[in-house]
């Protein structure tokens, strides 16, 4: 997997009028599926547009794209007196429709994502996130994120659940499970950026949390602690060490969590896990949550060698082959030595 | 009562002799005092695992009355502002939280409370290993069936005493467990919900149930323990200690050290030897770390909560047991009824009654001061076998949900895995353990007849082999069953017995003492017992 992360990002393969084809027809996740597919040979509305609009586009930033036709179209009839008034008006008419349309659609889908610089970097990384997709996700996922018989639509979970499920390892998955397991991540955060922002771009869902160490450190520890107890207790346990559920399945345990990874699991709810939207516990709480997991993992505990933190399980282990055994190893010392 | 000071006293008035002449010319106690520090107690290290009990016991009182004074049962709410960051501000009982100051804010109180549990655990567990010994030496037959009977009575006991205890703190896990132990009270047919607002003086949890739990835990148990613990041991000194046979051993006579010395000395060091193993553990194992349970709220619950080991085998079948509820005449038994409330109602019952039930089906109605090895009655052994086999279903069913956690198996594999295993397991258990035994004893038989085969095989001048035999080993008087030689091989040069002088060896010595007598045939007056009794 390693090659994987480490050739997908040198790897640009797609040129810009994909991307645009792809942005054009975000709203029908089927279309998106054939340009995802590399079929711009198909005839569809957006491929018809890239073969008119040719090589000048082509080298264009895909975020650019939209803007630098339209810009090109008016700017054309001065520049080609040469040709015929006819063909002239005909092409212009329909490179204006088109780019019309490819502006129109880009607007709507970027403008709501804020500056023209950040809108430029995430489609950047929008293109890089999908050709990590279509490498490492897509055989399961669907080549537009749609789903399929081994995997669920990934249309709307939105960036947190593509960056809790990447970053604790559990996607790609290592062989289908009841349940997927933590291992170590296979992408870099970098990556894990672009397949989130590349999920994010085909419906929206919750955000990635940010959740800061200064926030981490103003946490009512307290206050999160009695949350924790109210909603994780019961299946995480009371220490965050996990327990089974049925058939397999379990509640993790959370010791290597990091505070992100809580809340973004809150958030989606990941496998059998219910969602905590930010209505039942707010973003202080959920921080706050967070907070009293890594202390009850991270901090020691006073009383010595703490046993898994399992409880009495493993407590009346340790009382019986150590306090019992080894008291009637005394005993069999004692008993060795004497001579009757 | 007097006596005539012997003349030791005139030679040489030493202050302890001098203390010892005034208490005897007051009380006349000289002849007591001699006849019980003359008594001779048998020499086995498993003579020694009661003990263990007995030593767990006193460190608990120790620890517990340090506890108590600064423990507070209190139901009352309190807001805590003690010095463990992630419980300030919120609101628990008293109990609760002095359970954390005595944690947190108590000078050594974290070590006492840890020592304390862990003598807990390791008071229950050396009862129940010191009454395999007992089951399978046959040490309760006649005439020691009351001490089997108050050791039951010990046993369970101290399972109640454990329970409580692990309640007290008024933590997550103990109301979880109190919770449960409600809902087996209210699962009684008839009168269930009366039980339970009788336990808990009302709806659970009650208003004031922790001070009665402390009332029961500090003085009520320890109380009626301390004194079946006193009768258990009078009884043993007044009926003598049992023994393996051996030779000089008979059924009327007891061999060993006197209590003065060499016992007393014995035990003294036993004593100090079990202290430091619970402070080893209680100093460098957590136990119970109450503080990260949080406190007990009736609505919240905590997975893989678990009790103590002793009370794990009821865990573990109520878990196995089918969702049967049986509903009729007006009333319902729901199904925690019959593998919390029957079940060890009917196993401690049959645990009680062993002895009784023995002496009915083998007719034996002699008395016994000789023990049985396991494989002389393979009977007794193989149920006792059975028996084990059913309980150790059970407990490791009570943790099953770790177990399928920390080895990655479903629960529900687990489970069935369980209640299948209870019923399969324990008659296999059976068969293969009476096996055992038989061929144990045919191998007896078979040395009793021709001697101990050597393996040195010699090449006589004649070009003949032939095998070196050991003699055939002296049978024991009053028991015949029993070779008075081990079965160990000879050292390299073929005559070497292996007296060697390491620590395995000896423990090898030790275990297989267990099994057959240590002296060698032919050499009577070489060890010779250091006291003997009759009985």
């Amino acid at each position: 997997m390693t090659e994987t992360s480490g050739t997908s990002p040198d790897t640009p393969p797609d040129p810009a009028p994909r991307a645009v084809s792809t942005s054009a027809s975000a709203d029908t996740p089927a279309a998106a599926d054939l340009a995802a597919a590399g079929a711009s040979a198909d005839v569809d509305a957006p491929a018809g547009a890239t073969a008119t609009v040719d090589p000048p586009a082509g080298t264009g930033e895909a975020t650019a794209a939209g803007p630098a036709v339209r810009t090109r179209l008016l700017r054309r009839p001065s520049r080609g007196r040469a040709a015929s008034a006819r063909r002239r008006r005909r092409s212009s008419a329909l490179v204006l429709l088109l780019g019309l349309l490819s502006t129109g659609v880009l607007w709507s889908v970027l403008a709501p994502s804020g500056s023209a610089a950040q809108t430029s970097d995430a489609n950047e990384a929008v293109r890089q996130g999908r050709a990590l997709y279509a490498q490492g996700c897509s055989t399961c996922h669907g080549l537009g994120a749609q789903g399929s018989n081994t995997g669920p639509s990934l249309i709307g979970v939105g960036a947190a659940a593509v960056d809790f499920q990447v970053s604790t390892g559990r996607m790609p998955l290592a062989a289908p499970a009841a349940q997927a397991d933590r291992k170590p991540a296979l992408y870099s955060q970098t990556q894990i950026d672009q397949l989130a922002a590349y999920i994010d771009s085909l419906g929206g869902g919750p955000a990635v949390p940010k959740v800061t160490d200064t926030a981490l450190d103003d946490a009512d520890l307290s206050h999160g602690g009695e949350l924790y107890r109210a909603n994780c207790a019961q299946c995480h346990q009371a220490v965050a060490q996990g327990a089974p559920l049925t058939y397999g399945k379990f509640a993790p345990s959370l010791s290597e969590s990091t505070p992100t990874q809580i809340v973004e699991a809150m958030r989606t709810g990941p496998e059998s896990m219910p969602v905590f939207g930010d209505r039942q516990i707010d973003e202080k709480d959920a921080v706050a949550v967070a907070a009293y997991v890594q202390h009850l993992t991270k901090t020691k505990s006073p009383g010595g060698f703490s046993l898994g933190k399992y409880g009495p399980v493993p407590e009346g282990l340790l009382g019986l082959l150590v306090g019992v055994g080894g008291l009637l190893v005394v005993c069999l010392w004692i008993g060795a030595r004497q001579k009757v | 009562m007097t006596t005539a000071p012997p003349p030791e006293f005139v030679k040489r008035p030493t202050p302890v002799r001098k203390a010892n002449r005034a208490i005897d010319e007051r009380f006349g106690t000289q002849a007591g005092l001699r006849r019980n520090l003359n008594k001779v107690f048998p020499d086995h290290w498993s003579f020694m695992i009661g003990e263990i009990a007995l030593y767990s016991f006193i460190v608990l009182l120790l620890t517990g009355i340090y506890l108590t004074l600064f423990f507070d049962p209190s139901n009352t709410e309190v807001i805590y502002n003690g010095s463990y960051v992630p419980l300030k501000g919120v609101e628990m009982s008293r109990a609760y939280a002095s359970t954390l100051d005595i944690s947190f804010d108590t000078r050594a109180g974290l070590v006492f409370r840890q020592i304390h549990h862990w003598a807990a655990l390791v008071f229950v567990g050396s009862i129940v290993v010191h009454l395999l010994r007992v089951f399978f030496t046959g040490a309760y037959r006649k005439p020691r069936e009351v001490n089997w009977l108050i050791g039951v009575g010990l046993l369970v006991l101290g399972i109640l005493e454990g329970f409580a205890g692990y309640s007290l703190p008024d933590d997550l896990l103990s109301g979880t467990g109190l919770r449960i132990a409600a809902s087996i009270a209210q699962s009684i047919p008839i009168i269930g919900t009366w039980a339970s607002f009788m336990l808990f003086n009302g709806e659970f949890p009650g208003a004031n149930f922790l001070p009665r739990l402390y009332v029961i835990h500090i003085l009520l148990v320890p109380g009626i323990l301390l004194a079946l613990i006193g009768a258990h041991m009078g009884i043993l000194w007044h009926q003598k200690h049992t023994d393996f046979p051996g030779p000089g051993k008979t059924e009327h006579n007891v061999v060993g050290h006197r209590v003065f010395p060499i016992f007393a000395v014995k035990s003294g060091g036993f004593f100090m030897m079990v202290f430091a193993m619970l402070a080893l553990l209680g100093g460098l194992a957590q136990i119970n770390p109450i503080w990260m349970f949080g406190p007990y709220d009736p609505s919240k619950v905590s997975s893989a909560s678990q009790p103590d080991w002793y009370i794990g085998f009821l865990d573990g079948s109520t878990r196995l047991m089918p969702p049967w509820e049986f509903r009729g005449l007006g009333h319902t038994v729901p199904a925690v009824f019959w593998p919390t409330a029957v079940l060890p109602g009917i196993l401690f019952t049959l645990l009680a009654l062993y002895p009784f039930l023995e002496a009915r089906f083998t007719g034996d109605t002699k008395s016994h001061n000789l023990l049985q090895r396991p494989r002389d009655t393979p009977v007794r052994t193989a149920l006792g076998a059975m028996s084990i086999s059913f309980y150790l279903v059970l407990w490791i069913s009570g943790g099953n949900d770790v177990i399928a956690k920390t080895f990655s198996i479903s629960l529900n594999a687990m489970t069935w895995a369980g209640r299948i295993g209870l019923i399969i397991v324990p008659p296999i258990a059976y068969a293969v353990t009476k096996k055992l035994c038989i061929g144990l004893q045919e191998k007896d038989a078979e040395i009793a007849h021709h001697g101990i085969e050597t393996g040195i095989i010699r090449q006589l001048p004649s070009g003949e082999f032939v095998e070196d035999h050991r003699p055939k080993p002296e049978l024991v008087p009053d028991h015949p069953h029993v070779p008075t030689d081990r079965y160990a091989l000879p050292s390299a040069n073929g005559h070497d017995d292996g007296h060697g002088k390491g620590l395995a060896r000896r423990a090898g010595k030790a275990v297989s003492g267990f099994f057959v007598e240590e002296k060698e045939p032919g050499t009577p007056g070489h060890d010779t017992p250091a006291g003997s009794e009759k009985h």
